[in-house]
Order: structure tokens, then C-alpha cells, then sequence
């Protein structure tokens, strides 16, 4: 066992170690390709800048004739199309699992200048959906991660690295800089934020969205279409609001709905074929039936994009649009605080009092499938949503426990209740103390503190 | 009336998890013909099994989804006075946030 354990920590330590040569390596050649820009800017926008002129009188080198022919043999698309796309700028909000291909996608066609706004690092659980990125990357910013991967495609095109959070203080400058934008994030307050700023700066906006095995598509702000509060004139309540991260997502979905929003960016950049501007793209994957939907045009009572709307950049800047959506701009977790303290308990207390065989009942509330993916022994699974209706059982489980023990030492069993993150468990406790059972104490942090504070070896999700 | 309805983006949760229904909704005797609003009142009653605050909000759905008939938004056919007719298509739809 000891050698095993030492063996591992050796592979570890060189994986460390060559992981500090690599970032090390990134940052030489970054400081090289800096001082080479410094030294011959004119080469360099031969590398960088794709509009040179090489006498055949459309502005593509040799090495673009070559690179995109397939592009410049499409007759509808050809010499024109390709030019208007080197000419052409993009920003890409998001490199996960809409963005992910969308960049991909981006960068191989020879968009000239390619722009990546994000402020989250890789992680494992992102890797089934989100293919720019690679097992590499994995802690590491997810902007570094996809623009690496564009370079590698495209070394000749210019790629955009934002390496932050899009809020109302940065976006008006970052947008400012790009000819077409692509949505490409995961909550709503984000895309009433872009879609406002898009019509301040008179942009098209491609937005994409996919959840569960659904995706859809459309093109805002563009050849009069509406924008996204013309149809969302009122945001949804946080209830309808689901994540990702909650309600789960097949990868491939994201991908499709992402590849989508690639193809409309090249068409409008590229001035060929009919954006999807006042339709939308419903998709379902399970079902294999893809919809395209007929839908409003601008409206004139638009709050930012109507007739007699003057929604100013000033405007934008001071619009609280997490206030509005009443949900956050990142995707960090919310925590909620709904019961008084001694209603709670840590997990590292409770598992003491495991320890010393203190008679209680375990209630796990997330639903059934999450259960199935992982749950704490001799946990007793009733959904949240079924609680009320399904009371009895855990009264007939107290009452079994205080038999058992038939100590005399307790006057009842305990009762704990353990969800994914420690939210519902507390609505739980709640529910459960106005149905009586006023010993219902919920694990503060749920599963995941379980797993960080007591037991590492339990999985996570 | 024959009527197809379908249920996108998470409202299907809402009716067992069931996206197509063919309904045959009976039309207010006195008017002699349905409208969405009457048509939401029916859906309300017949098909949503829970919250049913996630589907409507007043007398219209709630903000948030969008309501297709024959594959149009309804804004353009008069919303809640959109009439229908025998084997209509419609189609109510959470917009997504996710990616
Ligand atoms: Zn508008």
C-alpha cells in the first residue's frame, strides 16, 4: 500500500512539475511573439491581419486560397464571402457549451478577428459538453483553454482573449470592439445584459440556449428584428429559471445549438444567405424534430429597442439587470439561510454523533434519479415535492429507530434531513417542523460538504 | 374542436412530462368559437397536473414563454383573441437560459 501511495505521489509531483514547464514555456513564447510585434510590425500583420493585398485583386494570399478553398469553391459563397469573413469580427460570450463549438467553428472558417469573453476555469464536469476544452486545461481559465485551441486551428487569424466576468461596467467597451456578437451563456440576467448593449452599440446578436435535450436559436437586433426584451419584455420568475448545473444537459445538445450559432454568425459576417432574424429555431433532441417558428418583429413599445425608448449607454451602465432577473450574473450557487441556527447542524457534528450511536433518521430529499447517482447509507429518500404526502414514513421510521435503540438514554430518534447542496434540505426542514416533527434539523452544505468535511471519498456532480 | 398542443423547454413538466396532446376542446356554446384565452382556461383545467403558477400568470402565461399557433407567435395573430381553428397547432415554449 505505502509504496502504491508513494508511487502516486511521485506521478504527481512530475505531473506538477512539467505542468510549471508548460504555463512556463506559454508565457516565453507570449513574450517572444510580443517582442517579434514590437520589432516588425509590418510582418506581423501579414500573420495577423488578413487583408493584404497579393494581385489577384480580391486580398487572399496564397496561403488563404489554399487554406479556405473549400470555402471559395461555393459559388453562392466564394471569393466575396470568404473576403467579407477576414474582414470580419466576432465575440464569442461564453466558451462552455454553447461557445465551445461556436469558437471552434469560428476560428477554422477564417473569421478575422475572433473575441472570447469569459471568467470561469475548466472543470471536469464541463468536459461532456464543453469539447474546446481539453483535460489539460482543467483549473486553468477557460478563455486560455479556447483560445489555444483557436490558435491551433487557425494560427492565422487574430484571437481575442477576455479574461473576465461581461458586466454593464466592461460590456459596452468589449462589445464596442466587434462586428457580430454570439450569446452563448447560461443565465437569464446575462442575456437581457447583452441584448441591451447590443442595441446601445446598433449590433446583431446571435443567441443560442439549450437545457435537458432542448435547444433553441434566433437572431436579435438585426435587419429590424426584435431584440430579446421584445420578447421578454417581462423576465420569468427565478422558479422557471433552470441551470445546467441543476437540471442536467445532454452534451451533444449545446453542441448542435452552438454549431448553429457559428453558421448564422458566418452568414450574416459574410453577407450570404438568410439570418435567422424574426424566426426562431426550436429544437428536440430527443424527439429528432427541429422547428422554425415565425415571431414578432421589433416592437414599437420596446422599453430599450422601440419607437419612443431612448435607453441610453449611461442607462445600460447603471441597470441592475441581477436585481431585474432577480438571479445572478454568475453561475455561482445560491445559498440560501432560511432556519435559525440551532435548526441546523455540520456535517462533521453529525457524523460524531453517528460515531457515538445516536439514534436517528436520515432523510434524503433530492429527487429520485439524483439519489441513484450517489446517497449516504441507510439514507431514506423522499423527495422534496412528495414530503407532505409521504410524512408517514418517516414517522413509522422514528418510531422503528427509538425501538431499536430501546435505550432509555433518548427520548426520541433525531431527525436529519441532506440534500445536493443544502437549499432544499432547509425548505424541508421547514416544511417539516409546521407538520410536527420539530426535531428535523437540516446538514448544513449537504452532500457536498458531507463529501468535502467528512468523507472525500463520497462522489460529487 | 381537434387541437394539437405542445409542451417545449421544461413545461411538459408540468402535464406528466407529456409534450404532444391531441385534445378535442369543446367550444363556449354562446360564442360558438375559441379563442387562446379560452383555450388557456381549458389547458389550466385539464392539463396542468402542478404549479400551475409556472404556466399561467392572470389570465395569459406567464412571462417567459412563448405561445406558437401553426408554428406563428401569437403577437401577430392577437394573442389572448387569436382565434382557432379545427386542427391547429399550439405550441407553448419556456425560452432556455442554459448553455
Ligand atoms: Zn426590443
Amino acid at each position: 500500500m505505502e509504496s502504491k501511495g508513494s508511487e502516486a505521489a511521485r506521478i504527481l509531483n512530475e505531473i506538477e512539475t512539467l505542468k510549471a514547464t508548460r504555463s512556463d514555456l506559454d508565457n516565453r513564447i507570449s513574450a517572444l511573439e510580443a517582442q517579434l510585434r514590437h520589432l516588425n510590425p509590418e510582418e506581423n500583420s501579414v500573420v495577423s491581419c488578413p487583408s493584404i493585398s497579393t494581385g489577384f485583386g480580391h486580398g487572399l494570399s496564397p496561403d488563404m486560397i489554399y487554406r479556405y478553398s473549400r470555402h471559395l469553391l461555393l459559388p453562392s459563397f466564394g471569393v466575396q464571402g470568404q473576403s467579407n469573413l477576414l474582414k470580419s469580427s466576432i465575440l464569442v460570450v461564453g466558451a462552455g457549451g454553447l461557445g465551445s463549438p461556436a469558437l471552434l467553428y469560428l476560428a477554422a472558417c477564417g473569421v478575422g478577428q475572433l473575441g472570447v469573453v469569459d471568467h470561469d476555469v475548466v472543470e471536469l464536469n464541463n468536459m461532456h459538453r464543453q469539447v474546446i476544452h481539453t483535460e489539460a486545461y482543467i483549473g486553468q481559465p477557460k478563455v486560455k483553454s479556447a483560445a489555444a485551441s483557436c490558435r491551433s486551428i487557425n494560427s492565422t487569424i487574430q484571437i481575442v482573449e477576455h479574461q473576465e466576468a461581461l458586466r454593464t461596467s466592461n460590456a459596452l467597451e468589449i462589445l464596442s470592439q466587434y462586428d457580430i456578437i454570439v450569446d452563448a451563456t447560461d443565465n437569464a440576467p446575462s442575456r437581457y445584459m447583452i441584448s441591451d448593449c447590443c442595441v446601445v452599440l446598433g449590433k446583431p446578436l446571435v443567441s443560442g440556449a439549450a437545457l435537458g435535450f432542448e435547444g433553441q436559436l434566433t437572431v436579435y437586433n438585426h435587419n429590424r428584428g426584435p431584440c430579446y426584451r421584445c420578447l421578454f419584455p417581462t423576465p420569468p420568475p427565478t422558479t422557471a429559471c433552470q441551470r445546467c448545473a441543476d437540471s442536467g444537459v445532454l452534451g451533444v445538445v449545446p453542441g448542435i445549438v452552438g454549431c448553429l450559432q457559428a453558421l448564422e454568425a458566418i452568414k450574416i459576417a459574410s453577407a450570404v444567405g438568410e439570418p435567422l432574424s424574426g424566426r426562431m429555431l426550436l429544437f428536440d433532441a430527443l424527439s429528432a424534430r427541429i422547428r422554425i417558428v415565425k415571431i414578432r418583429g421589433r416592437s414599437l413599445q420596446c422599453e430599450v429597442c422601440g419607437e419612443n425608448s431612448a435607453f441610453t449607454r449611461q442607462q445600460f451602465k447603471d441597470f441592475d439587470y441581477e436585481k431585474f432577473t432577480q438571479s445572478p450574473l454568475s453561475e455561482a450557487s445560491l445559498e440560501l439561510n432560511l432556519l435559525p441556527e440551532d435548526y441546523r447542524i455540520h456535517s462533521r457534528e453529525l457524523k460524531e454523533r453517528i460515531g457515538k450511536g445516536e439514534s436517528h433518521v436520515l432523510v434524503d430529499v433530492r429527487p429520485d434519479h439524483h439519489f441513484k447517482i450517489v446517497s449516504l447509507p441507510n439514507a431514506l429518500n423522499i423527495p422534496l415535492s412528495s414530503l407532505e404526502s409521504r410524512s408517514a414514513e418517516i414517522s413509522s421510521a422514528l418510531k422503528e429507530e427509538e425501538k431499536r435503540k430501546d435505550s432509555g438514554f433518548e427520548s426520541s430518534a433525531s431527525l436529519y434531513v441532506i440534500c445536493r447542496r443544502g437549499n432544499d434540505s432547509q425548505r424541508a426542514v421547514q416544511l417539516l417542523h409546521k407538520m410536527g416533527f420539530t426535531s428535523a434539523r437540516d446538514i448544513i452544505g449537504g452532500l457536498e460538504a458531507w463529501a468535502r468535511d467528512v468523507d472525500p471519498n463520497l462522489p460529487t456532480y | 374542436m381537434q387541437l394539437t398542443l405542445e409542451f417545449g423547454g421544461g413545461l411538459e413538466l408540468l402535464c406528466d412530462s407529456v409534450k404532444i396532446h391531441d385534445v378535442n376542446v369543446i367550444p363556449n356554446l354562446e360564442a360558438d368559437k375559441l379563442t387562446m384565452k379560452d383555450l388557456l382556461v381549458w389547458v389550466r383545467t385539464n392539463l396542468i397536473k402542478e404549479r400551475p403558477e409556472m404556466f399561467m400568470k392572470d389570465d395569459s402565461v406567464r412571462p417567459g414563454v412563448l405561445v406558437l399557433v401553426n408554428d406563428c407567435d401569437w403577437e401577430l395573430s392577437g394573442q389572448l383573441d387569436t382565434p382557432l381553428e379545427e386542427k391547429d397547432v399550439v405550441v407553448f415554449i419556456s425560452t432556455l437560459h442554459g448553455g
